[in-house]
């Protein structure tokens, strides 16, 4: 009977808008009008009501606008006889709550001390460990994951399951599903998130298992979290909600998972859920709505309706998948430990530390090289030269070099470092396992708990054996894995490995935009952006810091129909703005005609567009003649007047904005970084972090001119975040720039 | 006067209401409408099945099929005179909406001035969707200066030659292309009733296929044109029904209909025929504080203003003024003694209601200079103060009161819920922020709903009142059919209890059922009056328009491949035909009862069943009983579904991430 669902919903919203009210008639009174009121570092305000209604609060007075909206929205409840139409009442009374919920939640952020942390993963110990709203460095990094296709979606759980035990096989299902969870409310005094952390598992950003708050209210975030998705990078404009609301059920596939009983304020948040395409999935005996329309397939789902007492844990998240009509492709690893994205980041400290290998403690290195004879290769041969952990003391460390050997028809030397970098992934990828670092500085641990469960180094050997097969089986016929923990043999073969690192990089060095005729595109985005166009070249990679030009190729010949194209460069246009004919046409195309010109090497003239992605985003900076440079990670205010995010979201979407430019990191040290509007040259602010992590490539570019650590001649947050500022440092150390011809 | 006629009163009408007022009227010697009906039997063959041709002064001519009458004076053979008189009915019918239309957009660029006190714009997210079909500028812009710049546009399409009308854009695409290559898009409204009278003239097309293109042009003009002008404007300027726009309630309207609605101790007025432009000031005075208290002080307890026929519907599904019956119960009304006055504007309005009136106090009103009749009282309603006029006649009946003698109430109404215009339906399957028909489909598709049907038209003394129905009705919605209607039909069905949202539970099929509940819809929709089969049109374009935004939603690309029918079970008027040809037109099958008026002619009645399927994708078609309409339209839907390869329950699609690349995100 829906009509019981409606009514406990629109109930459930006129308590949430009344409880809103209240605290926002006490903001008034403790803190006046004119308090601002924000979310963590955030470009969208209170992101739900921005993007259903364009409108911006900022102050706690703004808040008088979101009432004006609840009051209009709110609905009787339906009468029990002769009852009007109630399902768009319901929504409405859904979508009231979430504005009412905004008031709530975000006035908790002016409380002292402040009930939410505000970094990405929770403290490993104390009760202290809500998360609140996502600001917008941790959205972005996330989103990534949700448009290229590692995390199809987020289970929100609201209440706490019947046992710890039945909670953390919940979450570790949804893990291995590759699933976010967000983790919301409690019932009966519990939430799922306490049940989780008596049980010791690690929860955060990092762990894909996000405890926002115990209040159910704080529900509210994982739409503000999936109406930003929309905004930064579907390129929707606020106010938008019809696509806003469209682009999530048809591109985020989340539910809503109810563990334990329902209240009436539930329900509403259910209700301004299913207004997102959101289904919700109960544990409890409740009211199903199972005709479809709103969400893909039914709204409300009642496990004890569906399945038998006894299998109602067991089934829910397979259940909840189906109903949200998510197809989950997991890779299946023979290992004893769980396996998928939601535990790479698994930390392992110190005191839980079996076994580590390398870091500099001691040799190691992982290589992976292709044989040119099919006999060279035993699939699947998995060889430990050396011992194994089994008899090890917890805390000891062991050397360990990895060597992969691939046979395939269509394997070429290029793909070697592509395929390499992915031992990093899979590796962390398993539950008690934790790797960092490349080449011969690699990192990595095994977990006490990961070495009782029955993991082994000779894993390792299986997760590449499995998942190189899964990822590039296009490529790689036949893969063989020795483990060497010998030292002797790991110093050896290191010696071996590092001559091929050392010849891919002359390769790499060598390749210039002028040496190819191909460039490849990259639309792997256009699931959220789907006006934006990647163009990579061997000197620019994609802006994301994700895919080089030799990653592309790889990409391209393994998936010949996936997202990454070859675009013949064609008849060149204007060599210096790095413009060519076969680019333009591609580009008007694959953008569905949005776009129509594109200028490699100018962030002035036809810059390339964003997804939202970009690692660091370049602004011109007119009284200087430069340009500053901001990554994602830094939140602080720039010399160009706005926060990251703030650009962010002026760039995102597939939109050509001149004067701005989203880019990887590696492109700046490349000789062709804006070499159109005078290069690296106009560089002339750029956070230390961002410093930190270039100064040694720029540098050896900058020397190449004659430059002596030309990265001290840049501006930073120390220097200032003014343009005034920053010029005042640039004319004491006489920075290039200001030399050069105007950008415009 | 005839003695009541030998049918069982039982025979005459399903509605208890009516038949306790048939057996009052009998007792008391009035004549009425099914008495002369008796009194018409045997009905003409010739005219009954079309073959009478009185179009010029050689004849009247009667065809036979065979022998040498088989051809008219002027050499006419059976297919032309039939056709011609088809073609006639259409043009009658497309005129009297249109020109309902008309006087509608006359008074909304009076109203968009400021000229007529009472009325204003008041569902302006309507006139911006409007506005934007006749390409006029909203953005800022004052909603009058928008709304004058509408009712010109739509007043300049009734004399408009040549062009296209801009509401036909609203078809689906392959629809309108279709017509365009038949060369049937309408010019103007006007021309082409005036280019159908031409031509069924003596000695003009005499080739039923060329006239047909004519006839299905003119059909066209009503149904895309003149009405759907007539519903938009008056939506606009009385409320689009079940106020779906932001700062509505987006409360659908609730009311009682059938006799029991007339009021024994409250001065009742009566509403009948088809123009909301007076009723709707009819109601606002019957509030006013002023004659309340005159009509307290007449001894009456209130004003009760309730309808009939599509007056009614007008004020009813925008309102929830309580309906007295529809068109068979024009006379019962009266008969109850309990009605102070009845205002009457055009069609469908009994010329024996002042006779009938005759015997109570009753005042009969005419109230526009297109309609008098003896025995009424000629009120001219000013069109500059409407209001002004309304209240004048309130105040006349207030004043009828103390004449009232006996009276004989039938203590029978029921309740429903209306109100489901096009904007309602969308709001009320995903609310104020994901309104749409993707819920319909998707349940179309997933077999819960398996189709939908336009159930529409009059009533016919000729067969039982009501009846067929409600009978063809609950046969439907027993058959997952959701049942969407308008007219005297809905007023039919509403009165047999079947608009409540309960009968859902009681009556309808499973699939149905489940789907009614979670919307919270009765499992039969009132859309409204007759004009206002426009708004299925509209609904039948967005059902096809849903699925090409979003492939999964796909009900095929026309209506004509929709899972859809319409009747007219109990149809009367050359209106019905104008509407039955506008929808077949539009690729709808639509079944007619009572009597087919081109049985004269096989070959054309065998062009407008059969062939018609070919050329337009529907077709029209004829059944008697309502078990047997039901079963022809259900297995059309069928077919449809099969077409669709939605006959079988689909496999769950679940969506990996290359499957969610290519969804649209519009």
């Amino acid at each position: 009977m829906s009509k019981l669902i409606a009514s406990a919903a629109i109930r459930g919203a006129h308590q949430a808008r009344n409880t809103a009210k209240e605290r926002f008639e006490e903001a008034l009174e403790k803190f006046g009008e004119d308090q601002v009121v924000e979310l963590p570092n955030t470009a969208y305000y209170l992101p739900v009501f921005y993007g259903m209604t364009g409108q911006e609060v900022e102050t706690v007075g703004d808040m008088r606008k979101i009432f004006d909206k609840v009051d209009q929205l709110l609905p009787p409840e339906p009468d029990q006889d002769l009852w009007v139409p109630y399902l768009g009442h319901t929504l409405d009374a859904g979508m009231a709550t979430l504005f009412a919920d905004e008031v709530t939640e975000s006035l908790k952020y002016l409380e002292d001390p402040l009930p939410y942390r505000t970094e990405e993963d929770c403290p490993m110990e104390g009760d202290d460990f809500w998360l609140g709203a996502a600001d917008d460095i941790v959205f972005r990094k996330r989103g990534l994951e949700f448009v290229d296709g590692t995390a199809p979606g987020f289970a929100a759980i609201v209440g706490s399951a019947p046992t710890n035990e039945i909670a953390v096989e919940i979450a570790r299902e949804l893990q291995e599903k590759n699933l976010y969870v967000f983790l919301i409310g409690e019932s009966g005094g519990k939430s799922i998130a306490e049940q989780l952390r008596e049980e010791g598992v690690q929860m955060g950003w990092d762990n894909r298992l996000v405890p926002f708050g115990k209040d159910t209210s704080s529900a509210v975030f994982a739409l503000g979290f999936a109406a930003r998705v929309a905004m930064a990078f579907g390129g929707v404009q606020p106010g938008d909600y019809s696509r806003i609301l469209n682009y999530n059920k048809n591109r985020t596939f989340a539910f809503v998972m109810a563990l334990g009983e329902v209240t009436d304020e539930e329900y509403a948040r259910a209700a301004g859920a299913i207004n997102f395409g959101f289904p919700a999935i109960a544990d409890t005996d409740i009211p199903e709505i199972l005709p479809t329309g709103v969400c893909t397939y039914e709204h409300v789902v009642s496990m004890p309706k569906q399945t038998e007492e006894d299998k109602i844990h067991e089934e829910i998240v397979t259940r909840a998948i189906e109903v949200r009509g998510l197809k989950v492709e997991v890779s299946e690893v023979p290992v004893p430990v769980s396996y998928g994205p939601a535990f790479e980041g698994e930390i392992i400290r110190k005191d839980d530390l079996m076994v580590e290998f390398g870091g500099q403690r001691t040799p190691a290195f992982e290589y992976l090289r292709m044989r040119e004879r099919s006999e060279d290769v035993e699939d699947g041969d998995i060889e430990i030269i050396g011992p194994d952990i089994d008899d090890l003391d917890p805390g000891s460390r062991l050397p360990l070099g990895i060597l992969v050997e691939v046979y395939g028809r269509d394997m070429q030397d290029d793909f070697e470092p592509v395929l390499e970098r992915m031992i990093h992934t899979y590796i962390n990828e398993a539950s008690g396992a934790w790797h960092q670092g490349q080449r011969d500085i690699n990192w990595m641990r095994i977990s006490k708990d990961g070495f009782e469960e029955g993991l082994r180094v000779k894993h390792f050997g299986d997760i590449l054996h499995a998942r190189l097969h899964q990822d590039y089986g296009a490529v790689a016929d036949k893969i063989q894995v020795k483990l060497f923990t010998d030292e002797d043999e790991v110093k050896k073969w290191r010696e071996e490995a590092r001559e091929a690192y050392h010849q891919r990089d002359e390769r790499i060095m060598g390749m210039t935009d002028e040496s190819v005729d191909t460039y490849y595109s990259c639309i792997l985005c256009q699931s959220f952006a789907p006006n934006h166009v990647c163009i990579i070249t061997p000197q620019r990679s994609g802006l994301c810091g994700g895919y080089s030009w030799l990653d592309a190729k790889a990409n391209y010949q393994i998936i010949p129909t996936g997202p990454n194209q070859p675009v013949d460069k064609g008849e060149t246009i204007d060599e210096t703005l790095g413009q060519w004919k076969g680019v333009n046409d591609y580009l008007a195309e694959a953008s569905r005609g949005n776009l129509e010109r594109f200028s490699a090497y100018s962030m002035v003239h036809d810059p390339m567009t964003s997804c939202g992605c970009f690692e660091c985003i370049a602004v011109m900076l007119p009284q200087t003649n430069g340009i500053m440079i901001v990554p994602r990670e830094y939140s602080e205010m720039t010399p160009c007047g706005m926060r990251f995010s703030t650009l962010a979201g002026q760039i995102g979407g597939g939109v050509q904005t001149p004067g701005f430019v989203g880019h990887s990191k590696l492109y700046i040290s490349s000789d062709k970084f804006i070499s159109a509007d005078g290069g690296y040259e106009r560089i002339v602010w750029m956070p230390k972090m961002l410093k930190d992590d270039v100064r040694e490539r720029l540098n050896e570019r900058a020397a190449e001119d004659g430059y002596d650590d030309f990265v001290s001649m840049i501006a930073d947050e120390d220097v200032g975040s003014t343009e005034e500022e920053v010029l005042a440092f640039l004319q004491e150390v006489g920075h290039p720039a200001l030399e050069l011809n105007p950008m415009m | 006067m005839p003695k009541s006629n030998d049918r069982k009163t039982t025979d005459k009408s399903r509605d208890l209401a009516a038949q306790h007022m048939i057996d009052v009227a009998a007792k008391k010697d009035l004549s009425l409408v099914w008495d002369r009906q008796s009194a018409q039997a045997p009905p003409c063959p010739f005219g009954s099945a079309g073959m009478c041709c009185s179009i010029c002064a050689m004849g009247p001519c009667g065809i036979m099929k065979e022998g040498k009458r088989d051809r008219g004076v002027c050499g006419a053979t059976a297919d032309t005179v039939v056709s011609r008189n088809f073609a006639r009915m259409i043009a009658a019918g497309a005129a009297a909406h249109s020109d309902h239309g008309r006087e509608v957009a006359e008074m909304f660029i009076r109203t968009a001035r400021g000229e007529v006190p009472g009325y204003e714009i008041k569902d302006e997210d309507k006139l911006h969707r409007v506005a934007e079909l006749y390409g006029i500028e909203t953005a800022d812009r004052d909603k009058n200066e928008i709304a004058e710049d509408v009712g010109r546009a739509a007043l300049a399409e009734f004399g408009q030659n040549s062009g296209e009308l801009a509401f036909i854009k609203r078809a689906p695409e392959k629809r309108v292309e279709l017509w365009r290559e038949m060369g049937i898009v309408p010019r103007g409204i006007d021309r082409e009733v005036v280019e159908t009278l031409h031509r069924t003239h003596m000695g003009v097309d005499q080739d039923y296929r060329n006239l047909m293109l004519q006839g299905a042009r003119t059909s066209l003009a009503d149904g895309w044109g003149g009405s759907m002008i007539a519903t938009e404007l008056q939506d606009i300027m009385f409320e689009t029904p079940g106020h779906p726009w932001p700062t509505a309630d987006r409360i659908p309207p609730r009311a009682r209909l059938n006799l029991g609605v007339l009021e024994e101790d409250q001065v009742n007025i009566i509403v009948h025929g088809h123009e909301p432009l007076l009723s709707e000031m009819v109601v606002v005075a019957s509030k006013d504080p002023e004659l309340l208290e005159l009509a307290e002080e007449a001894g009456a307890s209130g004003i009760n203003v309730s309808g009939i026929c599509c007056t009614a519907n007008e004020i009813l599904v925008r309102h929830g003024v309580p309906v007295a019956g529809n068109f068979l119960q024009q006379e019962l009304a009266i008969a109850t003694g309990a009605v102070e006055m009845m205002l009457v504007d055009v069609q469908c309005v009994m010329q024996s209601l002042p006779r009938v009136a005759a015997d109570f106090h009753t005042e009969v009103v005419t109230t526009t200079e297109k309609a008098h009749m003896q025995g009424a009282t000629p009120a001219a309603f000013d069109e500059d103060a409407p209001l002004e006029s309304a209240r004048d006649l309130v105040r006349r009946a207030i004043e009828n009161y103390h004449q009232r003698r006996a009276v004989d109430i039938p203590d029978i109404s029921s309740d429903a819920v209306t109100g489901f215009s096009h904007e309602y339906i969308n709001y009320m399957l995903g609310g104020s922020f994901r309104g749409s028909y993707a819920p319909l489909n998707s349940n179309i598709i997933d077999g819960r709903i398996r189709g939908v049907a336009g159930v529409v038209g009059c009533n016919n003394p000729a067969v039982k009142h009501d009846a067929t129905h409600v009978a063809l009705v609950e046969e439907l919605i027993a058959n997952d059919v959701l049942v969407v209607q308008t007219g005297c039909a809905a007023i039919a069905s509403a009165k047999a209890d079947l608009m409540r949202p309960e009968a859902a539970m009681e009556k309808a099929g499973d699939g149905l059922r489940e789907v009614c509940e979670t919307v919270g819809i009765p499992p039969v929709l009132h859309a409204g009056s007759c004009v206002d089969n426009s708004r299925i049109l509209v609904a039948l374009s967005e059902m096809v328009n849903v699925g090409q935004r979003e492939g999964r939603l796909s009900l095929g690309d026309d209506i004509s491949d929709l899972p859809v029918a319409g009747a007219a079970p109990e149809w009367m008027s050359e209106k019905a035909i104008a509407i039955g040809q506008y929808f077949v037109t539009s690729g709808v099958f639509t079944v007619f009862g009572v009597n087919f008026p081109t049985t004269g002619s096989e070959e054309f009645t065998d062009f407008l069943f059969e062939e018609y399927k070919d050329i337009l994708g529907g077709s029209w078609a004829f059944e008697e009983s309502p078990e047997d309409m039901a079963a022809r339209m259900i297995d059309h839907i069928d077919e449809k579904r099969k077409a669709l390869g939605i006959d079988r329950a689909r496999e769950r699609i679940l969506f990996d991430m290359e499957m969610r690349r290519k969804i649209d995100t519009e």
